[in-house]
Order: C-alpha cells, then structure tokens, then sequence
C-alpha cells in the first residue's frame, strides 16, 4: 500500500500546477470584474447612466413650444399640428440651451415639401399628395401654403 | 405575464376617463425628470402604423443625428414593399439607403405597395442577448436592449443571433452597435428622435407600464402583429397594418 | 434602388457586410482536427486498435499543436481582443460561445497536457537527465521535478492515462460537436439552424483528424526514412473509410430532409446553392472532397492494390478529404451568410489579402500548427531513435 502511494504522489504535482492556476483566475476575477457588474442582471449596472448621459440633440416638441409660442399656436390649430417643430427645423438641442449659440436654419423649402407630400402610390391614400411638377406650375410651396399653417 | 395582461387591462380602463391625446412628436409624459428616473417602473416598447407612414425618411435621418449613426449603418430604416396580387412569397423590396432620403415615388398603381419603418424590437426573450458570451448587451430593467459599448468583445454572435437585422458592427469602434430607443432621452422624459421626428405619428414610443400611455387603447382597438412572429422573441414593437409578405 | 456592388435582390440594409470572415472558417476546422486527431489516439489507448499504435503519439502531438492554434483565428477576429478575458471573468451563462473558453481549457489542460504528460513521462525524465544545455533545464522543468519512473509509477502512469482518454473522448466530442452547436442553435438563420449540426461537424471533425493524421504519419516516416507501416495505415485508412460514410449519410440526411420540408427558407437556400456555392459546395464539397475520396477508400477495400498504389490513393483520398471538410466549413460559415434573412437576397463575399481577417493571416495561421507540430516532434519525439517503426513504440509503451 505503502509503495502504491509512493509511485503515485508524482500526480499530485501536476494537479498543484492545475490548482495554482485556478486559485490565480479566481483571485484575479475579484479584482478585474467591474464592481457594478450584476447590480440589476449580467452586465455592467453603471453602463445604464453612461448611455443616459449621452447628449440630446433633438430638444423636443415641449422645449420648442417655451419659446416659440406664436408659432407653436399657429400650427396647433392647423394641418401641421402633428408635426414637431424640429421634423422640419432639425435638431436643436443646442439652441434650445443657448439661444444665441446656434439658430437652426430654414429648409430648403420645395425639397422639404416635397420629401413628404410627393404623390407615391405607395403612400397611405390618406396622406396629401400632389405631382410637384404639374401642382407647382412655376411656384413656391409657401406661396399658397403657409408651413406653420398649409391648409388648404 | 398575467400581471401585465392585468396592468394593460387597468391602464385601459384608466385611459377611458382620462380621454386620448394628441400629442405632436408623441412625447410620453410620464417618463420622470432625469434625475429620478427608476428604470423599474417602466416597460418601453413602440408602435408602429404602417398606413401612417409616409416613407418620408424623418426617422432614419433623425436618427442617425441624434446617435451619431456611422453612414450606410443602421438603427432605423425604412423598407418599401410592393405586391402583385396574391403573390405574397414574391415581394419586391426596396431600401436605397435604408429609406434616409425617401423613395423614389412610383406611379405603379396595379400593385399593392407601403411602406414599413424597422428597428429593434426590444424583445423580452432577445436571441442576441442571449448569445452575448460576456453580459455585453443585455435587458435594462426598462426592457430595452442596450450595449455596453466598453465591454463587447466585437464577437458578433449577437449580430448573426438577430433574426430581424438590426444590428451592426460600429465601423470605428469595432463593438456592435444597436437602436437604443433613444435611451439617453426616453430616461429624461422625452421620445425617441425617430418618433419625435416622425411627421404623421406612424411610430409611437409606448410606456407598457404606465396605464395612461395611450399604447393600451392602440393595442386593444385595432389588429397588430410583430415582425417574424415564428421566431417567437416576444418583440415590443407592435405594428398595426402588416402585410403577411412582410418578413 | 442605388444597387450595392455583391448584393442581388433585397438584403436588410446591416446585413450587406459579412460578420463572420475565413478566419471564423479556420476556427471550426482547427478545432475539428484537434478532436478527430485526439479520437483517433483514443483508439488505441481505449479501444485497443493496436494496429494504429505507430500513429498513437503522433496523434496526441498534432491535437495539441492545432488545439494551441485553435483560438488565434478568433483572437483575430475580435473587434476587441484585448477583451476577450472578459469570457472567462463574466461568461454568460445562457451564451453557446461564453462556454468555448472553459471546454478549451478543459481540453487543453485537463486531457491533452495531462495524457501526453503521463504518456512521456518516462522519455522526459529519461532526457533530463541524458540531454545537457537548456534542453536539459526544459525537461528537468517538464518533470515537474518528479524522477520517480519505477515500473509501478509508470503501472499507475498508465491507469491514470487510460482514465483520462476515456474522460477526453467525450470532451473531445464536447469540444466539437459544441462549435457545432455554436451555429446549430442560431435560430434566426436557416442554414445553419438544425440539431444535426453539431453531430455533422463531429464526424467531419473525426474525418479531417484521421485524414491529417494519416498523412502527417506517412509524411514523418518519408521525411525520417523510416518504413511505414502498411498494417497501420489500412486500419486508419478503414476507419476513415468508415467515419467518413456515417459524416456523408448525416449530411446527405440533413439535404434531402431540407429539400422535402421545403419550408420557408428553402427556395432562398436552393437558389444560393445553385449559384453562390455551387463550386464550393456541390463541386468540391460533395463530389471532390466527399464522394471521390470515398471511393477510393472503398476500392482499396473491395480490390487488391499493391502497397505503392495504396499509398498513393491514401495520399490522394487524405488530401481531398482535407480539402473537402475545408469547403464544407465554408459553406457553413460563409454560406450562412450569404443569403438575406428576409430571403429575398444574397450578398457576396470579398476576400482581402494582407488584412487582419485576409487570405494572408489565414495561411499563416493554417501553417503555424506544423511549425509547433515539427518543434513538439523534435522535444518529444514520438518515435524511438534507435528502433525502427512500431516495434520501438511499443517497447517504450510496454
């Protein structure tokens, strides 16, 4: 019995190398995984307020409105009034921080028009649509259709 | 499941007394002011109408400012269908440049066409999420699927586990790169920027949790259906209107 | 539509560029050679097929220099690879790839390093103690500093070692039929989704082992002027014969159930096999790399050859068997992505050279495992130097 143990303790040394290694790993794993990691699930808790602090470009239809509200009136009442502000103005966060920093620009206006309001079989039959070509005859889109207030 | 069966049932009812909304940009007004947001006492998910949808491209360009979209990416597009007759298997479908620009009108009038506005559907049983070897992207308690953008290896198992094709590898930053439904507004009691630009209300960010959100009145009063629904991902953005040859 | 250069008929817009490259091509037949080449030692350790005893060690060798190799071309691969950590540190539980860290290492230290440990120990205790310069500090530091080879350590040696293949044939099969299962369990894309898969890439895994196995055997013995044996190389050349039959049955099992179901992807599949992979595919793949080596491997069990002829069909059957489950890993990786999810679409593969997912590392990385091969050769040679053939492995064995 003696012997057997003798011929066999050799094993005992690679299995030691395997134990170290393990030991190692897990004595490392504390230090290195990040310590918010399975706050709420499998995954870094403080990544939720780093994606919150990304920055806002689009300030929204509400910030708009605490400014500008003759024209936010205007299009309340008309066929543009489920249209934000900033679907035609572009994002404007920056401005509606500071003002005088940056002034969102005027659209091209028969480009914008017509992004949306090009006939297209394929948009709902609903939606107003006119041939640009034939419609415009010559003419600016804001000439008969105010933007704030198109109708008719 | 029952519960929230029973919370959408509740916010039904509420909603009546209340009366609907209408609200430019669809912004939701519950969602608490920045600092005091619990992520637990909301479920986000989004409707999508696509007899609203205009095929204008508001969205994908709103979009790719607002996250910084690389070019040819995507978070959201657009694809334009179109059908002739019974033949749904055949569809033909366009996206020049995921529909950023808009499309060029067709006067096509024999065939059915529409179009359809995608992005993630923020599945309760995401594949991606549940192919992620490291905990990279996950579920927030909000029920949105995010990226930790500092800990994705760029493995792309997630990209290859999504059957819907919302994924992509950030050119520069080489991690994967999703639709956050605006995450960094949505938490600060603002819509997502597709939504905010959308000019019709074709897409609608949806509080499941809170029972005014109009979203329990859209759910009930009208048929929808999610995207590959075999695939059964529980996906959150419901679309009212979708052709059976949409896929 | 602007029409994308390599895209035909609708893909959704992020699907146009490949995520998957060549190097992800590699990673599966790497692997597969590790795990057919460990399968075909355990023959003789476990099932007592003596005959491939002259091939025992070399066998375990080659696993070990491609299973080192094997996480290089992922490595690569990585956005990310100073991350790659992470895997062991936080691995998802719910993930098929978070696991590949843990059965790697499993394989590596538990079974492989382990077997050829017990295996040699009498050799490398023997040239620590023969050999002089640094060679005898490298071997004195393999003895783990144990000199005791007495006949009854060396009796334990061998029960252990035999223990041990009978744990590493299923982590042998857990290793690969788990990189099978990787792409199997992708629910969202039709060609890579059925239960098959894994048990496929485990019997072409077999295959490409035993064939590489069987080649670099006849290669060492050219390259050492030693004479082959003939006995030998029949029964691995059977043994392909016969691993290969039940790899093609699966496969032909897995076309034929997809052309009958018919279901929602398959007019996509059929029109890309027919037109992207039908080189890759049906050419090399099936009629190549498949049903020409079979032949010749039944051949030389249905007619009589002389020894030349027959080395010179295993030559030819090995190698087309290399190239065959080559392309079949192709198809599956790279076929798997060449078709939209929408099945409305196919884009194409480009293939760079001199980048970091090009032709070039990919050659390299396929050249590396001889390189570590011929310097584990060289330390822990498989064949007695003053013995001729099997007869000298034997005597170190007995």
């Amino acid at each position: 019995m003696k012997g057997r143990w003798q011929n066999s303790i050799h094993l005992i040394r690679p299995a030691a190398v395997f134990l170290a290694g393990l030991v190692l790993f897990l004595v490392v794993r504390v230090f290195v995984v990040p310590p918010t990691f399975g706050q709420f699930g499998h995954y870094r808790g403080a990544v939720l307020d780093e994606i919150r602090a990304l920055p806002v470009k689009y300030a929204g239809q509400q910030a708009c409105a605490a400014c500008h509200e003759e024209e936010t009136h205007l299009k309340s009442k008309g066929k543009h009034a489920s249209v934000a502000c900033e679907t035609c103005h572009g994002p404007a966060a920056q401005h509606a921080e500071d003002p005088g920093s940056v002034r969102p620009g005027k659209p091209e206006e028969t480009a914008l028009c017509a992004g949306c309001h090009e006939m297209d079989a394929a948009k709902p039959k609903w939606f107003p649509q006119v041939n640009t070509k034939e419609h415009m005859a010559g003419m600016r889109c804001l000439e008969c259709h105010p933007a704030h207030d198109p109708a008719p | 499941m029952e519960t929230t069966r029973r919370e959408i049932l509740k916010g039904a009812g509420l909603l009546l007394i209340l009366g609907a909304r209408a609200n430019p940009g669809g912004a939701p007004q519950t969602a608490a002011a920045a600092g005091s947001y619990d992520p637990h006492q909301h479920l986000w998910a989004m409707t999508i109408d696509i007899d609203k949808c205009i095929g204008c491209g508001h969205c994908v360009r709103a979009c790719a400012q607002e996250n910084d979209v690389p070019e040819e990416y995507f978070r959201t597009w657009i694809e334009r269908y179109e059908i002739d007759g019974s033949n749904l298997e055949h569809p033909t479908v366009t996206s020049p440049d995921g529909g950023k620009h808009g499309f060029p009108p067709s006067s096509e009038t024999r065939t059915k066409q529409f179009f359809v506005p995608k992005l993630c559907n923020h599945c309760l049983e995401s594949p991606c999420v549940q192919v992620c070897p490291v905990g990279a992207t996950f579920h927030s308690p909000d029920g949105v699927v995010l990226v930790d953008e500092s800990y994705c290896l760029g493995c792309r198992y997630c990209v290859q586990a999504c059957p819907y094709g919302c994924r992509y590898i950030h050119p520069e930053k080489l991690t994967v790169d999703k639709c956050t439904f605006c995450y960094h507004r949505i938490t600060k009691g603002l819509t997502t920027a597709c939504c905010e630009a959308c000019p019709t209300q074709a897409r609608v960010l949806a509080d499941l949790k809170n029972p005014a959100d109009p979203v329990h009145a859209f759910l009930r009063e009208n048929k929808v259906q999610v995207l590959k629904p075999h695939m059964a991902t529980r996906s959150k953005v419901f679309y009212r209107a979708l052709d059976g040859a949409v896929r | 539509m602007g029409p994308v250069p390599g895209v035909e008929g609708f893909m959704y817009p992020n699907e146009v560029e490949l995520q998957w490259s060549l190097l992800i091509v590699l990673y599966p037949y790497i692997t597969g050679l590790v795990a057919g080449a460990f399968i075909l030692a355990s023959l003789e350790r476990v099932f007592r097929v003596k005959a491939v005893k002259p091939t025992y060690r070399l066998a375990l060798l080659t696993a070990l220099a491609f299973l080192l190799v094997a996480p290089l071309p992922l490595q690569l691969h990585l956005g990310h690879p100073e991350r790659s950590f992470a895997m062991f540190l936080t691995p998802h539980r719910s993930s098929a790839m978070a696991m590949f860290g843990f059965v790697y290492l499993w394989y590596l230290l538990v079974v492989l390093l382990a077997e050829i440990w017990l295996d040699y120990r009498a050799d490398i205790v023997r040239m620590a103690t023969v050999e002089t310069g640094w060679r005898r500090w490298l071997y004195r530091v393999l003895t783990l500093g144990s000199m005791n080879v007495s006949e009854q350590a060396r009796a334990v040696d061998e029960r252990v070692g035999y223990w041990i293949t009978i744990i590493g044939i299923p982590s042998a099969f857990l290793l690969h039929g788990y990189v099978g299962f990787i792409f199997g369990s992708v629910k969202a894309n039709a060609w890579w989704s059925t239960p098959l898969m894994p048990i496929v890439f485990l019997f072409s895994a077999m295959v490409s082992g035993i064939a590489a196995v069987m080649l670099l055997y006849m290669a060492a013995m050219r390259l050492q002027g030693r004479k082959l044996d003939m006995l030998c190389l029949d029964t691995i050349a059977r043994y392909l014969f016969y691993v290969f039959l039940i790899d093609f049955s699966l496969e032909m099992l897995d076309l034929v159930h997809r052309i009958y179901e018919a279901d929602e992807s398959f007019r996509s599949l059929d029109f890309m096999v027919h037109s992207r992979l039908w080189t890759s595919q049906v050419v090399v793949q099936i009629l190549l790399g498949t049903c020409v080596p079979l032949l010749l491997l039944a051949s030389v069990l249905l007619f009589r050859f002389s020894e030349t002829a027959r080395k010179h069909i295993y030559v030819v059957a090995g190698i087309l068997t290399l190239v065959g489950i080559f392309a079949m890993r192709w198809n599956v990786v790279i076929g798997g992505q060449l078709f939209s999810k929408s099945y409305l679409g196919y884009t194409s593969y480009k293939l760079d050279f001199a980048t970091r997912e090009g032709l070039l590392p990919a050659i390299v990385l396929m050249l590396l495992p001889f390189a570590i091969l011929w310097v584990l050769v060289k330390l822990l040679p498989p064949w007695k130097p003053e013995e001729e053939g099997r007869d000298g492995v034997c005597a170190v064995a007995s």
